[in-house]
């Protein structure tokens, strides 16, 4: 099935994404050996299907086949419980009005800079939000996919990469201004 | 443009998503409203910080190791050993790449080296800083004393800024930028129509690096460090003319105006 040349080709188009397998991994399941076990699998997964890749973003390819897996392993393992369902409803009437989801940001946007304390925070706050936004500020934040390419790994339409960053950042705002209350 | 429009476009702009003509006329209604620019500020800071401070979980090497052993499986399983290495030899070859995986220095094997990485970062910024505007410089100055304290308390370390406008590298400005995996300071010069940035940020190898020249994509790069200190620099002038450039900031920037690298976080940890 796989010539040596192949498996040569997959390990420079495909392995090299690896860290961002993993990192995607690790955000969406939220546990270091999880990440690991589900990202191993993908790439197994990958290396058989290898066939069907036929050139294009090997990137949004591999992260594509490990966000399926991560789901398939949260609905096996039921360990995620969204915290917040998403309401498309809600969301669509929020925006007709513009100041929705943007929060002010009350603790100075500097200082989240070079601070141990606001670099935890963030992750806290990061972790906690629901899947679905979390993933679509992972892929955009650290990743730095553009909305084609997270709509492409999202299996989902422009306009949802979009709302859904836009409402990712808005809760992440708002637990962000939550947190720095509580410690006033 | 009024400001409903704009704060529902406020993501896509942020994220440079949006066609030329609208991302320009958003720049203009943010220029004339201190409304909807301060939203933009705030959520622009909270993007820079996930991209500067948000965790990246990397892969850990054992990974990659359990990775090659399954790729090892299939392949046997497929009979796709076609090369009828020896066992022997292959498992020699396999105790090799788990030592060089063990030691880090898996893109040897696995692609591409970390200073081709750095170079495409490099590229990617210097070509997209100057795709959009505004996206150039954070601080837009000639005078180094402006430029240069513009970066206290955004970064752990003072990068040098230099005056070179007499041998004919004017400075235009700096900006925070983000390569490999860390925040870093970015320095535009320009040289008559051509611009120059010199990226800086400090290192943890003690050893002095000479001059690497490269030219990729019709760009020139030039990388060494110097006092732990790494500098990237990269135009499309030609190569002698940024050689030139690398020399006044090797020659100048260890002396008086020294890079100097403050505690850190990082040193904390």
């Amino acid at each position: 099935m796989h010539q040596p040349s192949q498996r040569a080709h997959f390990e420079r188009t495909v392995l090299p994404h690896l860290d961002a397998a993993y990192n995607l991994a690790r955000w969406l399941l939220r546990n270091d050996a999880d990440a690991d076990d589900v990202t191993q699998e993908s790439c197994v997964r990958a290396y058989r299907f290898f066939d069907s890749f036929h050139g294009g973003n090997a990137k949004t390819w591999l992260l594509t086949i490990v966000r399926h897996a991560c789901y398939s392993w949260l609905k096996q393992h039921r360990a995620e419980k969204s915290t917040m369902a998403f309401d498309e409803q809600q969301h669509s009437a929020n925006d007709d009005d513009p100041s929705a989801g943007t929060t002010p940001f009350s603790a100075s946007p500097e200082t989240l800079f070079l601070q141990e304390a606001n670099r935890r925070l963030l992750h806290q706050c990061l972790e906690a939000l629901p899947l679905e936004f979390r993933e679509a500020l992972v892929l955009r934040e650290l990743e730095g996919l553009s909305y084609k390419e997270i709509s492409a790994v999202m299996d989902v339409p422009l306009g949802t990469v979009m709302s859904r960053l836009a409402r990712g950042r808005g809760l992440l705002q708002q637990q962000l201004t939550g947190h720095s209350e509580q410690e006033t | 443009m009024d400001c409903q429009r704009v704060l529902s476009l406020m993501d896509s702009y942020l994220d440079r998503e949006l066609d030329l003509t609208t991302q320009l006329s958003i720049e203009q209604h943010l220029a004339d409203c201190p409304a909807c620019r301060a939203i933009s500020q705030r959520q622009q800071a909270l993007s820079t910080a996930l991209g500067a401070q948000g965790r990246y979980h990397r892969a850990p090497p054992a990974l990659a190791a359990g990775i090659q052993s399954a790729l090892d499986k299939i392949d046997a399983a497929s009979g796709a050993n076609v090369r009828q290495t020896p066992r022997w030899l292959s498992m020699a070859a396999s105790v090799v790449v788990a030592a060089l995986i063990g030691s880090g220095i898996t893109y040897w094997l696995a692609g591409p080296s970390p200073a081709e990485l750095l170079t495409e970062e490099v590229i990617a910024s210097h070509v997209r800083a100057q795709m959009v505007a505004g996206r150039l410089t954070d601080v837009s100055s000639s005078d180094s004393h402006t430029v240069k304290p513009w970066f206290n308390g955004k970064l752990d370390f003072a990068p040098p800024v230099l005056d070179l406008t007499t041998q004919g590298f004017a400075l235009v400005g700096g900006r925070l930028d983000y390569l490999a995996n860390r925040p870093v300071a970015a320095l535009v010069y320009r040289h008559r129509q051509h611009l120059i940035h010199l990226f800086v940020w400090p290192t943890q190898e003690r050893a002095n690096s000479a001059p690497h020249t490269l030219t990729r994509q019709g760009y020139q790069v030039i990388y060494w460090s110097d006092a732990a200190m790494r500098y990237w620099a990269i135009s499309d002038l030609n190569a002698d003319a940024l050689t030139s450039f690398s020399k006044l900031i090797q020659e100048q920037a260890t002396t008086g105006t020294a890079a100097r690298r403050l505690p850190g976080p990082e040193d904390m940890r």
